[in-house]
C-alpha cells in the first residue's frame, strides 16, 4: 500500500488533555502530523480536531480506531483528497512601498485570490485561502518584493458525503444505542472483509 | 412507567435535602457507594485532607498501607485479578504520584480495573512547580484508559462515578483522578451519589450482529482442524462458562495465552496448552496447520504470534474481540466478531454442530509426546541432585491440588510456573504479561489474599525480581495478609542469561546477581522462613510453607544454568518453535 495524504476527522467532547491525547497516539508511532486543526464543529457541544498525515491506508485506518476508542472521542473519520472539499488560509506581510510601486496589485489580487487585509504605510498584509500550491504560488509572486513575514493555517475539511453529525449526535446520546451508531465498518465492508 | 417516575420523583426531593461536606468525604462516599471496601495506598502532604477524612472511616473502608506506591498499585492489580472487582489505590501528588507509573502501564496493557485517586497541590498553584507538583495528567495520558484532574469539590462525585465506570467497563483499564488539595478541603452541597451508567462519546460495548456470528458458524461447521486460542478476555468478560460450553459443543482443541490461563482447568481434555515463546510445542507447531483459528478475547501479542508473515497464512481467522482496534490490528481476520464474548459464544454455540476431531487432537497429545520426552521429562525429573524449577511447580501441584492462585513474577521462574501450574478454577493465574513488570509478583500477591481471602496464594518470584519490591514484606508483616512467598533462585537474572547464552555466545553481562540470606530479611519483618536446597526435603518444605499459619517465604536453590524450552526464538515463526537449545 502506497502512502497518500489522508485527512482525518475527529468529533470529539470538548475536554482540557484531549488534544494531548490524541497527539501521542501520532507521536508514539512515529507519524508526523502535517497539519492540525481544532475548531466548534456544526454541533453545538462538539469539537472538531481535523488532522492530516501522510501514510498508508492500513495505518490511518488503525490510527483511525485508536482515537475513536479514547473515552471523550465520539467518531473519527478518515478520508482522501478526492473525498473532501479543503482549504487552507495563508497571511503575507510585504513592503507597502514597493508593492505600490512595482506591481500592480489589482492585477496581482484577482489573479491569486488574494485579498489585501491590511494596508499601512510600511506594510501591507494579503491573503489567500486555498489549496497548498495556490497559497505556495502567492509566495513566488511575493518574494521577488520582500516577503517579510508568511504564515498558513492548518487544514480545515468538509467530507463531501457526510450528513453532519447532528443525527448523529443524538444516536450516541440514547443510552440503549440504536444500531446505526454502532456503525460497523467491517459490515460496510463486506466484500473486502470476507474472503472466504 | 408509571412507577418509575413516581420513584424517580421521590429520588429527586430525597436529593434535595443536600448536605454540605467536604471533597475528601465526597471521595469517600463515592468508594462506599461503589461498593469498595480495600484501597492500598500511601499518605503525603497534597491527599492529606482525603487520609484525615479517611480516619473516620476505618469501620467501613480498609486501607492497607504499602511501602512504595508502586507497590499499592501492583496490589490493586492483584486484588483486581483475584476479585473481578476494581482495585482502588491512593497516593500523594509528585514522588507519589510518578511512582504509579509502571503499575499503570501494566494494567493498561493487561486491561485491570483500577482507580488511582492522587492528591494534587492547591489549584492556585498549578503550573507553578509548586512543592511535590507534577503534570500527572500528561505523565499518565499514554497508560491510563481516561484520567482526569479535578479542582472543584463539586465535580468530584461524578468525577469518581465516571472513574470507575470507565475503568470496569468494556475492555478495562487503568483511571486516574487527580484532586486538587482546596478540592479535598472544600465544602459544597452534596446532592449523594449518582452512579455512571453512560458516556455519550464511550461506546463500552457494541450490538452484536448476528451476521458475524452466522459466518463464524459456518467456518467453524465446514472446519477440518479448527483450533481456539483464547485470552484474558474470557476470564474479564465473566464468560468461562459461555466458553466452556462452546469449544465442549464443537469439540475444538483449545490453547490460552498467559493471561487467559485458568479461564479453563489446565486438565480440560480439550485445552491442550499454552501459547506463546515459551508456550507448549504443539499450540505453536500446529497454529500453522489449523484450517480454522478461532482467538476469543485475545489480542495477538507478537510474543503469541512470533513472526507474523509466518503466523497462521493457511488459516482463516476468526476474532471475537470487545475492543474494535484489536481487530484485524496485528491479524487480517476473515470474520471479525466484535462484542461481549458472554453474548457473543452462547449466540455462537447455538449455532455450531456439535462435534469431535479425534485425528487433530491426537496431533497435539502427540506433540505433546515429543515435549515431554525432551523438555518435560528433564524439567519434572532431573538426572541430577540439583534441583529444577519445574520440580518445584510439580511437586506444589500435588499439594495445592491446582486450587492455589499463582502469582508469578517476570523471568524464567514465571514461564516455568506458567508452563507446568495445575489450575482448576478461573482467576487463579495472576502474572504481567503484557509489561513484564519484575517486582509485580509481591505486592501483586498482597492484593490477591485481598481480594479472594478464601484461596491459598503463592507468589512465584526469582531472586532478582524479589530484590525489587521487597520492601513490601513491610506490608505483610503489618497487615498480615496471607501469602506464601516462593523465591525460585538461580543466582541469575535467569531469562536475560538465557538469552546471552543462546544468543550472545554466553557473554554474561551483568546477569550474576548476588543476593542476601532472603530468610534473614523475611525475619527481619518477623515472617517465617527457609531455605532448602535437597530434593528429600522439597516436599516438606513445601507443605511447611502451605499448613504455616500467615505469610511465610520459602526460598528453593534450582539450578543456576537450567533454560526454558520449548522457545520460538524472537524473529521467528511460530511453526519454527525448538525444543532444545541444539536447535537453535
Ligand atoms: C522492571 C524490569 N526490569 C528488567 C526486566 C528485564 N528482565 C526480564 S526477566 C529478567 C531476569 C529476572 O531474573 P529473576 O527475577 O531472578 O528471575 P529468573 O529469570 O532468574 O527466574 C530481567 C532482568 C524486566 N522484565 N522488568
Ligand atoms: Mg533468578
Amino acid at each position: 500500500m502506497q502512502k497518500q495524504e489522508f485527512t482525518i476527522t475527529v468529533y470529539t467532547e470538548n475536554q482540557i488533555g484531549l488534544l494531548n491525547r490524541i497527539a501521542i497516539l501520532f507521536s508514539k508511532r512515529k507519524i508526523n502530523i502535517d497539519s492540525l486543526n481544532t475548531s466548534p464543529s456544526e454541533v453545538d457541544s462538539v469539537h472538531r480536531f481535523t488532522i492530516v498525515i501522510n501514510e498508508t491506508e492500513e495505518v490511518v485506518r488503525k490510527l483511525c480506531r485508536q482515537i475513536e476508542k479514547q473515552v471523550e472521542v465520539l467518531k473519527a473519520y478518515y478520508n482522501t483528497n478526492e473525498e473532501i472539499i479543503w482549504q487552507e488560509l495563508a497571511l503575507y506581510k510585504v513592503p507597502t512601498e514597493i508593492i505600490a510601486e512595482e506591481v500592480k496589485v489589482e492585477r496581482l489580487l484577482s489573479q491569486y485570490g488574494a485579498k489585501a487585509v491590511v494596508i499601512r504605510k510600511d506594510y501591507t498584509v494579503f491573503e489567500v485561502s486555498g489549496q497548498r500550491d495556490e497559497t505556495d504560488a502567492f509566495i513566488k509572486v511575493l518574494e521577488p518584493y520582500g516577503l517579510i513575514e508568511f504564515v498558513r493555517s492548518a487544514r480545515v475539511a468538509i467530507i463531501k458525503a457526510s450528513d453532519g453529525f447532528h443525527k448523529k449526535l443524538k444516536e450516541f446520546e440514547y443510552r440503549e444505542p440504536s444500531e446505526e451508531v454502532i456503525e460497523n465498518e467491517y459490515l460496510d465492508k463486506n466484500e473486502e472483509v470476507f474472503t472466504m | 412507567m408509571e412507577t418509575l417516575t413516581i420513584k424517580e420523583e421521590q429520588k429527586q426531593t430525597e436529593a434535595k435535602a443536600t448536605k454540605s461536606i467536604s471533597g475528601s468525604v465526597a471521595v469517600l462516599d463515592a468508594l462506599l457507594n461503589e461498593n469498595v471496601k480495600t484501597i492500598f495506598g500511601y499518605p503525603g502532604g497534597a491527599i492529606m485532607p482525603i487520609y484525615d477524612a479517611l480516619y473516620d472511616y476505618n469501620d467501613r473502608l480498609e486501607h492497607i498501607l504499602v511501602r512504595h506506591e508502586q507497590g499499592a498499585i501492583h496490589a490493586a492489580q492483584g486484588f483486581a485479578r483475584a476479585s473481578g472487582k476494581t482495585g482502588v489505590v491512593f497516593a500523594t501528588s509528585g514522588p507519589g504520584a510518578t511512582n504509579l507509573v509502571t503499575g499503570l502501564a501494566d494494567a493498561m496493557i493487561d486491561s485491570t480495573p483500577i482507580v488511582c485517586i492522587t492528591g494534587q497541590v492547591f489549584a492556585h498553584l498549578l503550573g507553578t512547580d509548586a512543592f511535590q507538583e507534577t503534570d500527572v495528567i500528561n505523565i499518565t495520558t499514554p497508560v491510563t484508559k481516561w484520567n482526569h484532574q479535578v479542582t472543584d469539590a463539586s465535580e468530584i462525585p461524578a468525577a469518581l462515578a465516571k472513574a470507575f465506570y470507565i475503568a470496569s467497563s468494556g475492555r478495562p483499564g487503568p483511571v486516574l483522578i487527580d484532586i486538587t488539595k482546596n478540592a479535598q478541603l472544600q465544602l459544597f452541597e452534596y446532592e449523594g451519589y449518582k452512579k455512571c451508567e453512560h458516556i455519550r462519546s464511550y461506546r463500552p460495548k457494541p450490538i452484536v450482529r448476528k451476521e458475524y456470528i452466522e459466518e463464524a458458524a459456518k467456518l467453524i461447521n465446514a472446519a477440518e482442524r479448527p483450533f481456539v486460542i483464547f485470552g484474558q478476555g474470557v476470564i474479564l468478560g465473566k464468560a468461562e462458562k459461555e466458553f466452556k460450553a462452546f469449544i465442549e459443543k464443537a469439540g475444538i482443541p483449545s490453547a490460552w495465552t498467559i493471561m487467559g490461563m485458568s479461564a479453563i482447568p489446565t486438565d480440560h481434555p480439550l485445552g491442550v496448552g499454552m501459547l506463546g515463546m515459551h508456550g507448549n510445542y504443539g499450540p505453536n507447531l500446529l497454529t500453522n496447520e489449523c484450517d480454522v483459528l478461532i482467538a476469543v478475547g485475545m489480542r495477538f501479542d507478537d510474543r503469541v504470534t512470533g513472526r507474523l508473515d509466518k503466523y497462521a497464512k493457511q488459516a482463516k481467522i476468526i476474532h471475537f474481540d470487545i475492543d474494535p482496534a484489536e481487530i484485524d490490528k496485528n491479524v487480517k481476520t476473515t470474520v471479525p466478531v466484535w462484542g461481549d464474548c458472554k453474548e457473543t459464544l452462547p449466540m455462537l454455540t447455538a449455532l455450531v454442530e456439535s462435534k469431535v476431531y479425534p485425528q487433530w487432537l491426537q496431533k497435539f497429545h502427540d506433540c505433546m509426546e515429543k515435549e515431554k520426552a525432551l523438555c518435560i521429562q528433564p524439567e519434572m525429573n532431573p538426572e541430577g541432585d540439583i534441583l529444577t524449577m519445574g520440580e518445584v511447580i510439580k511437586t506444589l501441584n500435588e499439594l495445592t491440588q491446582g486450587n492455589a492462585i499463582i502469582v508469578t513474577d517476570v523471568g524464567q521462574h514465571q514461564m516455568v510456573a506458567c508452563r507446568y501450574a495445575q489450575m482448576n478454577q478461573t482467576k487463579s493465574n495472576i502474572t504481567s504479561g503484557g509489561l513484564g513488570t519484575m517486582g509485580y509478583a509481591l505486592p501483586a500477591a498482597i492484593g490477591a489474599a485481598y481480594g479472594d481471602p478464601s484461596r491459598t496464594t503463592v507468589a512465584i518470584i526469582g531472586d532478582g525480581g524479589f530484590q525489587m519490591t521487597l520492601q513490601e514484606l513491610g506490608t505483610i508483616m503489618q497487615f498480615k495478609p496471607n501469602v506464601k512467598i516462593l523465591i525460585l533462585n538461580n543466582q541469575f537474572l535467569g531469562m536475560v542469561r538465557q538469552w546471552q547464552q543462546l544468543f550472545h555466545e554466553k557473554r554474561y553481562s551483568f546477569v550474576d546477581i548476588t543476593s542476601p540470606d532472603f530468610v534473614q530479611v523475611a525475619k527481619g519483618y518477623y515472617i517465617d522462613g527457609q531455605r532448602i536446597s535437597e530434593r528429600s526435603e522439597l516436599k516438606g518444605a513445601l507443605k511447611t510453607m502451605l499448613d504455616h499459619e500467615g505469610s511465610y517465604l520459602l526460598e528453593v536453590m534450582v539450578g543456576k544454568e537450567n533454560n526454558v524450552f520449548p522457545m520460538v526464538p524472537q524473529g521467528r515463526g511460530v511453526a519454527e518453535i525448538v525444543l532444545s537449545k541444539e536447535e537453535i
